[in-house]
């Protein structure tokens, strides 16, 4: 179920004496089962994007288009739209409020008005996807570590089978290990499940090594929306922006300009490697062919 | 969501008002409130209405911010207005049923709402051009003297001063735990009363839970910086009259005395006017 933006603004305060532009006429098109990354610095109007995608925001100008129809059409329904789209916000552990963490869970789902065995079993496969182990299920959600908590948070969301799951930095806050964690979980979901999954976030290394696609945002603009690789080569202007490319990315160049004969079209550590390698092997080989 | 309200907002302009000592506005804020209730009759709320126009003129604050504080009262009004109306004895001008209109009821009941209206803006006018620090500084100032009866006026203002900075805070928390329940399909509005009742509890919990984790972040943080209390603390910016601010003083009660002699001289004028007409 694809996702269209068409021209959406959003001004915050717009009846005080200081309103801000957080959206400035955002065109995106989302389809099915895209791995996406959304990247900006602070106040770039990432998260004000995302609470449109759901209907929590309503926009002050343009149209947003869920499956075809217009989600702020009086006779759409906002509740179905949530449950389809998914949106876990920054720091999602402060919205558990329940006993346990199974019925914490259960809450989503219940909400959808589902008998009470579906609710159980999809509890149950939503605390299973993000890989909580069987033994926390009935523990108090506040006696979690942070990282668990977080889990707990995304299964509540994930067990109202969303069809996108949009995550708003799903790692601040998270220590190195954790965060690696939680990243790997989502990646495996995606593969998994086969979801659109939205990754915001304002970190270029986290983002780089899942996503297949990159939308840049600048002061409530999109700036590029590309494949990762397409967009890191912009890394200039994204440094002008306050962001910037995976540490790889400068690594490579530096060898370049070390005059080493590598390309600095890589994103990921792994690709970083396999490139040093061929040079190596270039390298070997010519030798071979002189001597 | 929850930004409507203004009661306690403060509202940015560059005035008169706004610069003006807060020991004055809220001293000035306490005189107008007593003066409401001194009045008695229309010459008096007529002063006080100029003395309000003035005062709102000066402050630059558009009048919406403060008819948006007084719709938190609507429904007080309402009820103090049509209890006052039907209830009150005297000479009956309309009988509905069982229930009479007297000309007692409706005097009172106009004058009830004058003064209540009057009561919340004039407040309004003092938070919208007074920010919090402001205000507590200046009633730890006005206070001081109390502290040789050993009333912990340091304490107290400080309390105040940190429950009006978690305001703001805690509504922002609220929206957006709100907004978080409302993605996992969370219903508040539909239902009767015990049904919307039991709907805040996913509101609620992580709303107390957060307000005690920054209760306690913010008591590391003051002690951590070795915070113990009023003795021997100065202050940045310590607060000293200006000119304007006796100025200030001296219109209040000009004010005050404007309208309890407006008081005295209506009812004297009105019966002068009717000896001539009679003449």
């Amino acid at each position: 179920m694809p996702i269209i933006l068409d021209k959406v603004s959003h001004i915050y305060g717009q009846d005080t004496n200081t309103p801000v532009k957080a959206l400035n006429n955002i065109n995106l098109v989302i389809p099915d089962g895209q791995f996406i990354g959304i990247i900006g610095h602070t106040g770039s109007g990432k998260s004000t994007l995302v609470q449109h995608l759901n209907g929590l925001m309503k926009a002050t100008a343009g149209n947003i288009y869920f499956n075809g129809e217009d989600i702020d059409d009086d006779d759409f329904d906002k509740k179905k739209l949530r449950s389809k789209v998914g949106l876990v916000f920054q720091y999602p552990e402060h919205q558990l409020f329940e006993t346990d963490v199974f019925t914490d869970v259960c809450f989503g789902p219940k909400n959808l008005g589902l008998s009470k065995t579906e609710v159980e079993l999809r509890a149950y496969e939503a605390l299973k996807l993000v890989g909580l182990d069987d033994e926390y299920f009935y523990q108090s959600p506040f006696e979690l570590s942070g990282g668990q908590k977080r889990r707990v948070a995304i299964a509540g969301v994930l067990a109202m089978k969303p069809q996108v799951l949009v995550l708003d930095e799903p790692t601040a806050g998270l220590d190195p290990k954790g965060r690696d964690e939680i990243l790997e979980q989502i990646s495996k979901l995606k593969k998994e499940t086969g979801i659109t999954v939205i990754l915001v976030s304002h970190s270029m290394d986290d983002v780089a090594r899942y996503v297949e696609r990159i939308i840049v945002m600048n002061r409530g603009c999109v700036v590029y929306d590309d494949a990762p690789r397409e967009v890191f080569r912009y890394y200039r202007e994204l440094e002008e922006i306050g962001l910037a490319a995976p540490q790889v990315t400068y690594m490579m160049k530096d060898l370049q300009e070390h005059g080493y004969d590598v390309s600095d079209n890589v994103t990921t550590i792994d690709e970083a490697k396999d490139e040093i390698m061929r040079y190596f092997t270039r390298l070997a080989a010519a030798k071979k062919g002189n001597g | 969501m929850l930004r409507d309200i203004t009661l306690g907002q403060y509202y940015q302009a560059d005035s008169v008002i706004h610069r003006l000592d807060p020991r004055v506005k809220l001293g000035s804020t306490i005189l107008f409130i007593i003066s409401l209730f001194l009045f008695d009759n229309a010459a008096g709320y007529v002063v006080a209405a100029l003395f309000l126009a003035l005062v709102i003129n000066l402050s630059k604050v558009p009048f919406r911010f403060m008819v948006k504080g007084m719709k938190a009262i609507v429904f007080l009004l309402m009820i103090t207005v049509v209890f006052n109306l039907f209830l009150t004895p005297g000479e009956p001008l309309l009988t509905i049923w069982k229930f009479r209109i007297t000309k007692e009821g409706v005097s009172l009941a106009v004058l009830l709402a004058i003064r209540l209206s009057f009561l919340i803006i004039g407040s309004s006018i003092m938070t919208l051009t007074t920010t919090p620090n402001q205000l507590t500084d200046g009633l730890e100032k006005m206070l001081g003297p109390l502290k040789r009866i050993k009333v912990p006026v340091h304490e107290i203002a400080m309390m105040m001063s940190i429950a009006l900075r978690f305001i703001p805070i805690l509504m922002e928390e609220t929206d957006k735990i709100m907004k978080a329940q409302l993605a996992r399909c969370a219903d508040f509005e539909s239902g009767n009363i015990i049904k919307r009742a039991k709907g805040l509890v996913p509101l609620l919990v992580p709303l107390f839970i957060s307000a005690f984790r920054r209760a306690n972040d913010l008591a590391m943080a003051m002690e951590a910086r070795c915070y113990r209390g009023g003795e021997h603390r100065t202050k940045m910016k310590p607060l000293h009259y200006e000119r304007r601010d006796f100025v200030a003083y001296a219109v209040v009660i000009c004010y005050l005395a404007t309208g309890i002699a407006a008081g005295y001289a209506a009812p004297l004028l009105l019966s002068l006017t009717g000896m001539t007409g009679g003449v």
